[in-house]
């Protein structure tokens, strides 16, 4: 995991402080945005290893974003992490539906969180 | 003459007459009636108008009034020359409805309504049976002028005892004859060619006494002339009125007449016959009025003073020794009476027995089954005992009049009476508009006012109508007196009683017609005997009248229902330019017609109707009316599923209307729990994750410590997000225990902004307030106001994203309600979500700084919902304003 970049789209800061020390922890450099809103042109500008989302977002939906990085021929390969706090089994098939590599539920153990990233990673390189 | 000759030649008579009758009926039976049913017979029949009123009482009557008597025979004589068609109109009803009476008519054509029925019969029997008991007082003094042997002693000594057996003899005469049979056409042979007989015998006996008189007595016709001359019948002055009012009801008379109405119609064999009684029967009467005037001149020549002039025509040959000629004579009435007797009790009895026995006995014995055998039975024996009954009422009313001259008006009296018919009669079968409560109407008005200002003064001052009700009206009422109704004085009673009975009979009739709409039984009844020649003179004869648009629209309404029918043929006569109901039977008409009946009946059956109705009817009218009542039913039932169907569809879609709700309630549930578990997860998932941290790794005590508070204020926010849900559901379900208290309201708001101070401390927040509005007391629960209000500074605290934030806080009250707005200078909500903002979970912003769940407006909504009052979002405030409502006096 060392040196890997991460970007994770979180609205909760609490939430977004603990994936960043836990992904910290083993050496990757986490991007956090609070919002989705220009989260296409960061990423594009700077792909990352992956992309932790949350599905959630107060101002667009993080299926949206998923669409429209699916769209972009930069990012349509970009392992992607989706995690959501409403955990139903309806999610995450929309999830994979759009493109997600991975599906999380919240409340989530750290080690499930950290080899989800690491399986990204090791799977995109 | 012996008293026992007499009466043995009148048994002699009556014995031939029995023959005759008996012959007659026999051949009948036989077959060979041929022979019986001539026109000649035909019009001998009709003589039954003479009666014994005209056979004796016509002489009489001459030497009282002069030439008035003769207005007797003009006016049927006037009605058979000059108006004989609607005898054959009337023949012609009679035989396509087998009509059996007067009464029967009068029924039939207004809608076979029994009540007409029974007040024709009854009006008929009471006019008839003082007629009856005329014709047993002539038959009496008749047998009395024999009895003794002066011509002036005509005073028998037991007059009831003759009159009794007469009564009883001619009851039997009439029972035997009247009720041998009982066919539908009511015919008597038997009677009407002993009537006949009886006919002639009345004109030779008449006509002899005549020619004795002028030649055996007088000088021949010259000597009879000077006599007359010199006699006051010459003086006696004509008036004009009563010649006009006579001459009128002896013509209407011999239409109405219950006996004349049996001959000339019931017994009528042939049509054609009427033609010839046209000429032949007012020359009948003609002939029996021919020595009316010598008779009486010759009479009071030469009988002593005071003699009775009714019976000159017994008394003149009698004192001149003509005792074989006295005996025609005495036959000559006798045979006016009996003959008139007879076919009166049969035509009443007839009525009686239709009209009142029977329907009252099947009333009364409804429940039990009877065989038709026994029905038949029953006619006859109610007709026999009706018979008897008609001649008991004339005996009982001869007995009690004690034979006074009263008796001798009773002849126009009657014909005053029964001339009450003709309104009806003529308007029935002239007139379609006419109806039964037209009919109902004129005939009781009519028969009140002749019962009233004729029938019941004739039994004299003092008798069935007092004198004080004569002088001074009925009831005191002075314009109501018998003989001046209205205060119109000076007319002779018959007169008065004539002119205002048919003149207000007439008017009650029109107007009962024109105020009301037929039935439509009397509507088809109407058509049948207005329409009467058409009906029969073969097809096409329906092709274009008015009555196929009416009959017509009977049907229609059989199978539209009357208020479908009636708009549509009415809209159809509009769109030709018509008023009324009756458009002209057009093919475009027709073809229109029949598409809207085929909607009801179904094509092929609207067309087979049609076609019956508009092309010649082989079947009959009556049996289409029946199939269309039919029709009628099963739309009503059909009617009635359909309602059926539509109440069932109905309550599916209520029930799909449920059901779509629930199924929207199952989605708010749905996404309401989504919404939860989102709300939970987060808190949790920053729990779970920093304590899972803390527990796996060694951290400075600085960064423990900031993560222990994460825990500690996500623990907090969990918490509170559970105690927001529990309020909203207590609150959404009004279960909520309010604690309504009193408080100044300057004090909550104050605890208020205190309250929500130590929402983002940090903030430069300045709040607005005016103190002085401030000061009020508010009935209601004052910590769930407190909760509402402290709700509202914290989300500005929260959300003002103002520079230098500011909250004004305005108090005013306004109809019955205080309003406290909360507004402040920030960017305020945006238009499309304002209506979102008090539905559960709405949080606008991201939830970095807000800290609730969503939930603090719907539970402000809530609260205020609970208090009686109401929480809005004011738009055009320049800020986020909220308006809280709050009733002044205290709800409930």
């Amino acid at each position: 995991m060392h040196g890997k970049h991460v970007v994770l789209i979180e609205d909760e800061p609490n939430i977004a402080e603990a994936i960043r020390f836990i992904l910290a922890r083993v050496g990757a450099r986490v991007t956090h945005l609070a919002t989705g809103a220009d989260a296409v042109a960061v990423l594009a500008a700077e792909p990352p290893d992956v992309l932790v989302l949350d599905l959630m977002l107060p101002d667009r939906s993080g299926l949206d974003i998923l669409a429209d990085l699916r769209a972009e021929p930069a990012l349509a390969a970009l392992p992607v992490l989706m995690l959501t706090a409403r955990g139903q089994s309806r999610d995450r098939e929309a999830a994979e539906r759009a493109g997600a590599n991975a599906f999380l539920a919240k409340p989530f153990a750290n080690s499930d969180l950290l080899s989800a990233v690491r399986a990204l990673t090791m799977g995109g390189a | 003459m012996p008293f026992n000759v007499l009466v043995a030649v009148s048994l002699l008579y009556v014995g031939l007459l029995f023959g005759v009758a008996f012959v007659a009926e026999r051949r009948a039976r036989g077959g060979s009636a041929v022979w019986l049913r001539t026109p000649l017979v035909y019009t001998l029949s009709l003589s039954i108008y003479c009666t014994a009123w005209t056979f004796y009482g016509a002489v009489g009557y001459a030497a009282r009034s002069g030439l008035e008597f003769l207005t007797i025979y003009l006016g049927p004589t006037l009605v058979f020359v000059g108006w004989w068609w609607i005898l054959r109109k009337l023949v012609r009803i009679g035989r396509a409805q087998r009509v059996t009476s007067i009464a029967d008519l009068i029924s039939s054509r207004y809608g076979k309504s029994n009540f007409l029925g029974v007040v024709v019969t009854v009006m008929a029997v009471l006019a008839a049976t003082p007629y009856i008991a005329l014709q047993l007082q002539s038959v009496t003094l008749s047998f009395g002028v024999f009895a003794s042997d002066t011509p002036e002693g005509w005073a028998l000594p037991d007059q009831g005892a003759t009159a009794l057996w007469v009564a009883a003899g001619l009851a039997l005469f009439t029972i035997l004859f009247g009720t041998r049979n009982l066919d539908a056409n009511e015919r008597h042979h038997g009677i009407v060619m002993a009537i006949a007989v009886e006919a002639v015998v009345k004109l030779i006996a008449l006509l002899a006494v005549g020619i004795f008189v002028v030649w055996g007595v007088a000088g021949g016709v010259a000597d009879i002339l000077a006599r007359i001359g010199a006699s006051p019948i010459a003086d006696w002055p004509l008036k004009p009125g009563r010649w006009a009012g006579l001459t009128f009801v002896s013509a209407a008379a011999i239409l109405t007449l219950p006996r004349m109405f049996q001959v000339m119609v019931v017994e009528n064999a042939d049509e054609r016959h009427v033609a010839t009684a046209s000429w032949a029967f007012p020359l009948y009467l003609m002939l029996m009025s021919l020595f009316v005037v010598p008779i009486a001149v010759v009479g009071l020549g030469i009988m002593p003073l005071g003699s009775n002039p009714d019976l000159f025509v017994l008394t003149i040959p009698l004192s001149q020794g003509a005792g074989k000629l006295a005996l025609l004579a005495f036959l000559g009435g006798f045979s006016s009476a009996t003959s008139m007797v007879i076919v009166a009790a049969i035509a009443l009895s007839t009525m009686v027995s239709n009209h009142i026995v029977t329907p009252l006995w099947l009333a009364l014995r409804v429940g039990s089954a009877r065989a038709p055998g026994d029905v038949r039975g029953l006619v006859l024996m109610s007709r026999r005992l009706s018979i008897g009954a008609v001649l008991a009422l004339g005996y009982t009313y001869y007995h009690l009049s004690g034979g006074s001259a009263a008796l001798a008006a009773i002849g126009l009296i009657s014909f005053v009476g029964v001339a009450q018919v003709l309104p009806a009669m003529v308007g029935g079968i002239y007139w379609r508009g006419a109806t039964h409560i037209g009919a109902a109407l004129g005939l009781i008005t009519g028969f009140s006012i002749w019962l009233y200002c004729l029938f019941l003064p004739s039994f004299g001052e003092g008798g069935l109508i007092s004198a004080r009700v004569m002088a001074d009206g009925l009831f005191g009422i002075y314009w109501l007196r018998p003989h001046a109704l209205f205060g119109i004085t000076g007319l002779d009673p018959l007169l008065h009683a004539l002119l205002w009975s048919m003149l207000l009979n007439t008017a009650a009739f029109l107007i009962g017609s024109l105020a009301s709409f037929p039935g439509p039984m009397e509507r088809l009844q109407g058509v049948a005997f207005v329409n009467i020649f058409d009906q029969t003179s073969g097809p096409g004869g329906w092709a274009r009248s008015a009555a196929e648009a009416e009959d017509l629209l009977s049907m229609s309404q059989r199978i539209l229902g009357p208020e479908e029918a009636q708009r549509f043929f009415q809209a159809q006569a509009a769109a030709q330019g018509k008023l009324g109901y009756l458009p002209d039977p057009t093919p475009d008409f027709i073809a229109r017609l029949e598409r809207q009946l085929a909607g009801s009946v179904g094509a092929a059956t609207a067309h087979a109707m049609i076609s019956q109705l508009s092309g010649g009817a082989t079947v009959s009218v009556q049996d289409l009316i029946a199939v269309a009542g039919e029709a009628q039913q099963i739309k009503e039932y059909s009617a009635q599923l359909e309602a059926k169907s539509e109440e069932l569809a109905r309550t599916a879609r209520a029930l799909r209307e449920a059901n779509d709700k629930l199924t929207g309630l199952s989605v708010q549930k749905d996404a309401f729990l989504s919404q939860i578990s989102h709300e939970l997860r987060t808190p949790m998932t920053s729990i779970r994750a920093f304590s899972e941290i803390l527990m796996e790794t060694d951290l400075p005590d600085e960064m423990r410590s900031k993560y222990a508070g994460i825990i500690h204020d996500e623990t907090r926010r969990l918490t509170r997000l559970l105690d927001d849900l529990l309020d909203l559901s207590v609150l959404e379900n009004r279960k909520v225990q309010l604690t309504i208290g009193v408080a100044n309201l300057h004090d909550i708001i104050t605890k208020a902004v205190t309250s929500a101070s130590n929402t983002r401390p940090e903030r430069v927040f300045v709040v607005q307030r005016d103190a002085s509005a401030e000061h009020m007391p508010v009935f209601t629960d004052t910590d769930r106001l407190l909760q509402v209000f402290i709700n509202l500074v914290s989300n500005a605290r929260k959300y003002c994203d103002a520079e230098r934030a500011v909250l004004r806080i305005e108090v005013k009250k306004r109809g019955g309600f205080v309003e406290v707005d909360f507004i402040d200078n920030g960017a305020g909500i945006p238009k499309t979500s304002q209506a979102l903002i008090f539905e559960k979970f709405a949080r606008l912003t991201d939830t970095s700084h807000a800290g609730g769940a969503g939930l603090g407006l719907a539970i402000c909504r809530e609260i205020m919902a609970n208090l009686g009052g109401s929480i809005d979002y004011i738009p055009g405030q320049g800020g986020a304003a909220f308006r809280v409502r709050l009733p002044l006096k205290r709800s409930g």
